[in-house]
């Protein structure tokens, strides 16, 4: 065999496995469902996104594909993700959203992280007819919201059931005897802290409590020790920051700084986050929070240990499972209607019921009222303290000081 | 809505102690303020570098910082000692590698302004991705949250530390910008490049060394600041911005000037949010910014350009 042989030889050779290769590549893209997935990699809740939206999508189609793809009528597909950073601003997320929709052609995408981007981003996902679970979205305007948008889901609840949730502990602890009636509040002043501030006001005052302290402070405040010694000052029994990951990082360690003893400290998100209980351990003993979980609820208590395995992290004691609960939806719905086609697995998931690691899932009026509204640091673990329609609820301690 | 607690009836004793808390809470904040502005002084006052990645090299040195105290306990104050020195090297070769180019095709100043603005806002970006690469959630751990009791106040151990790391740094930089002879040489380049060339100062040396300086600080900086301020990959930027706000208030290249505009941003603030109301100290911050650009606009310490 002379040299040009085997040139010719190996660029014959070469052609073939190139052709084989583009073959099989076309054979593959035809046989996936790709879901688009849009939400913060950088920007301000990007830290966010980073424990409860993108590992929960990693786990769920790995999982997906392990198990052979999701079934359909013509055949077992595996889902392929196509993920895009939104940088945490609108703009960018609907620009995202209109090339998963055009260019990429998904045949689903993920609901956005975050209520403003949901509603946001609620027009661009109807216009192409994807439905829209959205989890990481609370809002008093769910009824509203889902009217103007026939595919647009809620999961997590509204602002109202969340204030409620943190009343009922408060009064619950004061019916005991525990604490008395004078409130602290703080939020933070961006549309999220405003709008719990503004539904807590007449929720706290008709519950028979009185707000003693009552202040905002911009996002980003890098001393809150003036807020913490403000509100201990006014010598309340409990303690409400209606606030985001670094104030609530940041109030509950000027809180242990300043040794502020109220019977019931609450911080809003990022309080079911293991880093928190992480970076405080057990002076955060009793810390009231938004979100819980049920960890010894078996099916949780599984779906913990798989999150592990997969994405070498935990999830948090809050909007974690409900994410991934969401996902479930969305693959049961699929598979029920047997084929991608938006419109019958948007009316599929109207008129079904889910089996997800957050128990049976129902949506009426497109809202699914089935989550965890506070939960409590109890021996290490985020316990929920307070739900709508779930059982298991752990009993309210109260703080007893921060050792 | 009053919290009823600084009404007309307060006794002289909770006024003094409140003025106290004012006093040191304002210090240790402005303090945490000169630690962020104090890197990019160096850099735009004598480089001439308005570097928009200065808030990222802040939260590179706070990424550090989380990461070694996470993976071996190792204290930031450790960490800080061994990131200044790699900070000053990477620095250095940004500006010899990506920014020497700008500065020697730059007609003149304001040109050289637009450009390095473009190139270290690219360069944010680029850090942005590696860090969220490294570690995309936040960056929050615990060291010396001890409460601590200086001139009857209570204040947090890490920001004592890091107030009086800040002071050092602030001192030894004051002092060698104007009792040595390098320091001097800087100071030159930073008042008039031309005529410093003109008297046989070597302007590049000088003016790749403030540079690395001053991305030293800004890294030393974040890495203190990690331990009570919770950052995450992408919160760079607003730092970047406070330290442009001090840098102009104090005057470009004058870190005297930096110094006391940060505490005084610091006092501003606390007192604000004291007194006042927590949802007005960034009002108060720009308030005093607008005043000084109004009245004075060369900066406290600047010197007026003819």
């Amino acid at each position: 065999m002379n040299r040009r042989e085997v040139l010719a030889r190996v660029s014959t050779g070469l052609a073939v496995l190139g052709t084989a290769g583009l073959l099989s590549f076309s054979a593959l893209a035809a046989d996936t469902i790709k879901i688009g997935a849009v939400a913060p990699k950088t920007g301000p809740l990007a830290g966010g996104a980073a424990v409860s939206q993108w590992p929960n999508i990693e786990l769920w189609a790995k999982e997906v594909n392990d198990r052979g793809g999701l079934k359909l009528k013509d055949g077992q597909k595996m889902v392929e993700i196509i993920e895009y950073d939104d940088k945490t601003n609108p703009g960018e997320h609907i620009k995202a959203a209109q090339r998963l929709a055009t260019q990429d052609n998904v045949d689903f995408i993920i609901a956005p992280y975050g209520t403003g981007f949901n509603v946001a981003a609620a027009p661009i996902y109807a216009k192409y007819g994807y439905p829209q679970i959205a989890v990481s979205s609370i809002s008093d305007q769910i009824g509203e919201l889902t009217g103007r948008y026939p595919g647009l889901f809620f999961t997590l609840g509204s602002t109202t059931d969340f204030v409620q949730g943190v009343v009922n502990v408060l009064s619950g602890l004061r019916d005991k005897g525990e604490i008395g009636t004078k409130v602290a509040m703080v939020n933070v002043a961006d549309a999220f802290g405003i709008e719990l501030a503004e539904v807590a006001r007449p929720l706290f005052a008709e519950a028979g409590f009185e707000i003693v302290y009552d202040k905002s402070y911009p996002l980003g405040t890098p001393d809150l020790s003036p807020i913490i010694k403000g509100a201990k000052g006014a010598n309340p029994d409990a303690f409400v920051a209606w606030s985001y990951p670094p104030d609530t990082f940041g109030l509950t360690e000027q809180a242990i700084i300043e040794d502020f003893q109220v019977k019931a400290f609450y911080t809003a998100v990022a309080t079911a986050f293991p880093a928190y209980g992480g970076k405080f351990g057990s002076k955060v003993n009793n810390v009231l929070g938004a979100g819980g979980t049920n960890p010894d609820d078996p099916k949780i208590a599984d779906y913990r240990k798989r999150h592990k395995e997969v994405t070498g992290k935990d999830p948090d004691y809050w909007a974690s499972a409900n994410t991934y609960a969401a996902l479930e939806v969305l693959a049961q719905a699929i598979e029920g209607v047997g084929e991608a086609d938006r419109e019958k697995v948007t009316q599929y998931i109207k008129d079904h019921s889910f089996d997800t690691i957050m128990g049976e899932l129902k949506f009426e009026n497109q809202n699914s009222r089935k989550y965890w509204t506070v939960g409590q640091w109890q021996d290490g673990v985020f316990r929920g303290v307070d739900a709508v329609n779930i059982d298991g609820a752990a009993a309210v301690r109260p703080k007893d000081g921060w050792k | 809505m009053s919290s009823g607690l600084h009404g007309p009836g307060l006794s002289l004793l909770s006024n003094k102690l409140i003025e106290m808390d004012i006093l040191v809470s304002g210090l240790l904040l402005g303090g945490t303020y000169a630690l962020v502005a104090m890197g990019l002084n160096l850099q735009y006052g004598v480089a001439r570098i308005m570097n928009l990645a200065s808030g990222e090299m802040l939260v590179l040195g706070a990424l550090a910082a989380f990461w070694l105290f996470t993976t071996a306990q190792l204290s930031p104050v450790l960490t800080m000692i061994m990131v200044a020195p790699l900070a000053f090297i990477g620095n250095w070769l940004i500006y010899q590698l990506l920014l020497r180019p700008l500065v020697r095709r730059a007609k003149n100043q304001g040109q050289l302004e637009v450009d390095s603005i473009l190139a270290t806002f690219g360069m944010s970006f680029a850090l942005v991705g590696i860090m969220v690469a490294i570690h995309g959630e936040y960056f929050t751990y615990s060291y010396l949250a001890n409460p601590f009791e200086i001139l009857g106040t209570t204040v947090a151990l890490n920001r004592f530390v890091a107030f009086v790391v800040a002071l050092i740094i602030g001192a030894a930089l004051v002092l060698w910008l104007n009792f040595t002879r390098p320091g001097t040489a800087v100071r030159a380049v930073s008042v008039n490049t031309e005529a410093a060339r003109l008297v046989g100062i070597n302007v590049p040396r000088m003016s790749a060394l403030s540079f690395a300086l001053g991305g030293a600080v800004t890294a030393a900086g974040g890495t203190l600041i990690s331990t009570f301020i919770t950052l995450d990959a992408s919160v760079g930027v607003i730092f970047t911005m406070k330290a442009l706000i001090i840098v102009i208030m104090g005057g470009v290249g004058d870190m005297r000037g930096s110094i006391i505009a940060a505490v005084l941003l610091g006092l501003v603030e606390t007192a604000v949010a004291t007194l006042i109301d927590p949802g007005l100290t960034l009002v108060s911050a720009y308030l005093i910014f607008l005043g000084i650009l109004l009245f004075r606009p060369q900066g406290l310490f600047g010197k007026r350009t003819t």
